[in-house]
């Protein structure tokens, strides 16, 4: 049986018209419209268009939660095996809309989508984590290039082959890590960079080195006295027996504490969860990681006005900088919403 | 220039027997003799056990503490693993005896939830390189289960490495199958040796983190050295030990120092494509003071051999990023071009950045892969160990160990699975 597509496209593409069309409502028609005739024949019978979602650029771009949701539910029942959207060619606000389609019926039915845009267009950069995005030409003229090209993939993809390189497969680098053997050994596929950059040959880095998210610290708090400080680890302090179960490493979540009247962290209610480091003396003492017993006496002798009653703990150990960025801005919106002032940041 | 030869006796079956010895690529293990040895310990408890497991079978072994290979010095200086079995003697000279295809495993009750798993079989299989070895399984637990871990942590240690040198001692009298020779120069030498080649050295990054973090240099924990030059003939007669585990895909067991790829590589291409010189070996230590100290004695080290590149390895991730990182950017700053050996916490979706640290000037970076990818360790016929660690292991989550047996964890719960010695071919590329 031939897998099942459903089709995304602009108002354009479906012959309503153009910009004075762009408000058009999302509306889902069976079988094929516009560009869809063309990936029908690229098909040659192995996957059909079961359904094509048309929808107007602005009208995306100005309703897009409730535009989502809405193609959403016409999609539901046609159960398709892929999502193919565009091409958008560098079309922006198709290609956004294309983009966004992509993720959420990623998210949604955990299925393959795939899109097809040119490089600059800027639903490239917002969307190539969530999507197979086959690079195109910059306008509509490429269409005989970018069709054929998104639909050998899409077979490909759900066929279960194994996707090779961007450059290889014509895709838009994602920037996501996949694991492969090779046929050398990680040392000698080592020593032979060594040798290349030693010589000054020409070679190419596994791993292009990240550029990094710096967070300039805020300025500094005036009037300690009256401050309410929370405390936020990624130490992995938790009430002992780790109630909620935090990872050892890769952590899937943090922990919300309860410190009211807690004047010290004792090794007979706290522990740490965390795995990378020697947890002997947290364990011990679980002030060392997450300093309870120090800011009561500070607050006790008048120079902080209060330590916050929770304290936020997460296990930093392996875990993905998306999920630390996650759990920041979560404890975040805890923390301002209690009024906290500032916050002491511990790690290990 | 100091030479040693391997003896390798070829190990390629592992058989209980009233004797320990090696005849016709069997190694028979008396039992009772290698648990006498191991039971001198007062720390280890009454009920220990050794275990065979061979590759192929369907047999999982976790948690997996450390991986050692048996050797034993024949003939020279000192003796295997020098500063903790033996006499703190220097070696790397004479003729080593060595089970090549054979580990000694210390497993059972270990010390806390960070220690690794190994599959004789299935999927897991493929990405261990200690599933292609005859393993001799120690089956550990403490004489007293509130003993303080540090203590715990070296009778487990102590335990592998007397194994290790006991059965191959046993052994002794047999004659190899394959005499392996190395040689190395000393530095007078290596500066006269091959002009025209660039002379190059190993940064031999150590972790150094604390309780199943550490590291031994002829008995000494690594963290409390200054980077410090080696041979590699010294490596391969056990110097350097493993105290640690954790996460047990990038730490470098005892048995991948013992064969360490990036050395022997670097062996191989000596007087070929460079003048191999030595290597220096540093530590990972947690604060930042010692950070800055450590890579910036290392790169002078680096500089005072005068050498035109190293090869760091790094051991761990996160907080050791760092360490690598300055190692990297004060060598080139200093005129030493590096190559890069890590791996990739790069989530489990590989879509966030898999390093904690970074400098433009790690442009040649290879990687054992990224070790929060998933994999499902089917079920096996049997668990020498304890499965339930599943769901504390380093890589694990509460939930990992289904009822049927099967296994969902990160492969850096998986022994040796990213290791940054380069050990196996496991790597990444960006989709």
């Amino acid at each position: 049986m031939a897998f099942k597509v459903v089709h995304y496209i602009n108002q354009f593409y479906a012959g309503i018209g153009g910009e004075e069309k762009a408000d058009y409502k999302p509306e889902i028609r069976e079988g094929v419209v516009g560009p869809g005739m063309a990936l029908k024949g690229a098909f040659k019978g192995e996957a059909e268009i079961v359904a094509t979602v048309i929808c107007g650029d602005s009208y995306f771009a100005s309703n897009m939660d409730e535009a989502t949701k809405t193609i959403l539910d016409m999609i539901r029942k046609y159960n398709p095996d892929v999502f193919i959207a565009g091409p958008a060619f560098n079309a922006g606000r198709y290609g956004t809309a294309c983009g966004a389609m992509c993720a959420a019926v990623a998210k949604e039915f955990n299925i393959p989508v795939i899109s097809g845009m040119y490089p600059e267009n800027p639903g490239v950069e917002m969307y190539k984590k969530f999507a197979w995005i086959i690079e195109t030409p910059d306008s509509a003229a490429g269409m005989r290039k970018a069709v054929p090209a998104m639909a050998a993939f899409a077979l490909k993809v759900l066929k279960g082959e194994s996707i090779g390189k961007p450059e290889a497969e014509g895709y838009i680098e994602r920037g996501i890590r996949k694991n492969m053997f090779y046929e050398k050994l990680a040392a000698e596929r080592c020593v032979d960079m060594f040798v290349s950059k030693l010589k000054g040959e020409a070679f190419e880095t596994e791993y292009k080195m990240p550029v990094f998210d710096r967070v300039p610290p805020q300025p500094a708090v005036k009037d300690m006295a009256h401050a309410t400080i929370a405390l936020v680890t990624s130490g992995g302090i938790c009430p002992k027996g780790n109630p909620d179960h935090i990872e050892a490493s890769s952590a899937s979540k943090f922990g919300e504490y309860d410190i009211s009247g807690v004047m010290d962290l004792t090794s007979e209610k706290y522990c740490t969860a965390h795995g990378g480091y020697d947890a002997t003396y947290a364990d011990q003492d679980a002030d060392r990681v997450l300093p309870v017993d120090v800011l009561r006496d500070l607050e006790r002798e008048g120079k902080i006005g209060k330590l916050h009653e929770k304290f936020y703990a997460t296990v930093g150990n392996g875990t993905a900088v998306a999920n630390a960025k996650k759990f920041g801005a979560a404890i975040v919106d805890k923390l301002v919403a209690d009024g906290v002032t500032a916050v002491i940041l511990t790690s290990t | 220039m100091t030479k040693l030869e391997l003896h390798k006796l070829n190990v390629k079956s592992l058989k209980f027997s009233d004797k320990t010895f090696f005849a016709d690529g069997v190694l028979n293990v008396n039992k009772s003799e290698l648990l006498s040895i191991i039971a001198e310990d007062p720390l280890l408890g009454k009920n220990l056990d050794v275990d065979l497991a061979m590759p192929g079978e369907k047999v999982r072994i976790m948690p997996v503490k450390d991986v050692i290979e048996p050797r034993y010095k024949i003939e020279g200086k000192g003796q295997i693993f020098p500063g903790m079995l033996s006499d703190v003697e220097s070696v790397g000279e004479g003729k080593t005896l060595v089970l090549s295809g054979c580990a000694v495993l210390t497993a059972g009750k270990l010390v806390r939830f960070q220690e690794g798993i190994i599959d004789m079989s299935g999927p897991g299989a493929e990405f261990t390189p200690y599933s292609k070895t005859c393993n001799v399984v120690l089956v550990l637990e403490p004489s007293d289960p509130e003993m303080d871990k540090h203590d715990y942590e070296k009778a487990c240690r102590m335990a592998g490495l007397k194994a290790a040198a006991y059965l191959a001692k046993s052994c002794a009298d047999s004659k190899a199958d394959k005499v392996e020779e190395y040689e190395f120069a000393n530095i007078r030498e290596a500066m006269n040796n091959y002009p025209e080649l660039p002379k190059v050295g190993y940064l031999y990054m150590l972790q150094t983190q604390g309780l199943l973090h550490d590291t031994y240099l002829y008995g000494v924990d690594v963290k409390r050295i200054l980077p410090t030059l080696i041979s590699p003939l010294e490596v391969m007669d056990g110097a350097i030990v493993s105290g640690n585990c954790v996460s047990a895909c990038d730490k470098n067991s005892t048995y991948s120092h013992q064969n360490n790829p990036v050395i022997a590589d670097m062996l191989k291409r000596h007087g070929k494509d460079f003048n191999f010189v030595g290597c220096i070996v540093t530590n990972e230590n947690v604060t930042l003071a010692d950070k800055k100290r450590s890579s910036s004695y290392a790169t002078k080290l680096a500089a005072m051999l005068g050498l035109d590149g190293v090869v760091i390895t790094e051991e761990g991730f996160g907080n050791p990023d760092a360490d690598l990182i300055m190692n990297c950017w004060k060598a080139e700053r200093l005129g030493i071009k590096t190559a890069l050996l890590t791996d990739e916490y790069a989530g489990q979706d590989g879509a966030s950045q898999s390093l904690a640290d970074s400098c433009p000037e790690g442009n040649a970076c290879v990687t054992a892969g990224n070790a929060n990818e998933v994999i499902v360790l089917p079920p096996m016929e049997k668990v020498i160990g304890y499965a339930h660690e599943a769901n504390v292991i380093a890589g694990g989550w509460n939930g990992s160990l289904a009822d049927d047996g099967t296994i969902t964890v990160e492969l850096q719960a998986i022994t040796g699975a990213t290791s940054e010695l380069g050990f196996t071919k496991l790597g990444a590329y960006t989709l």
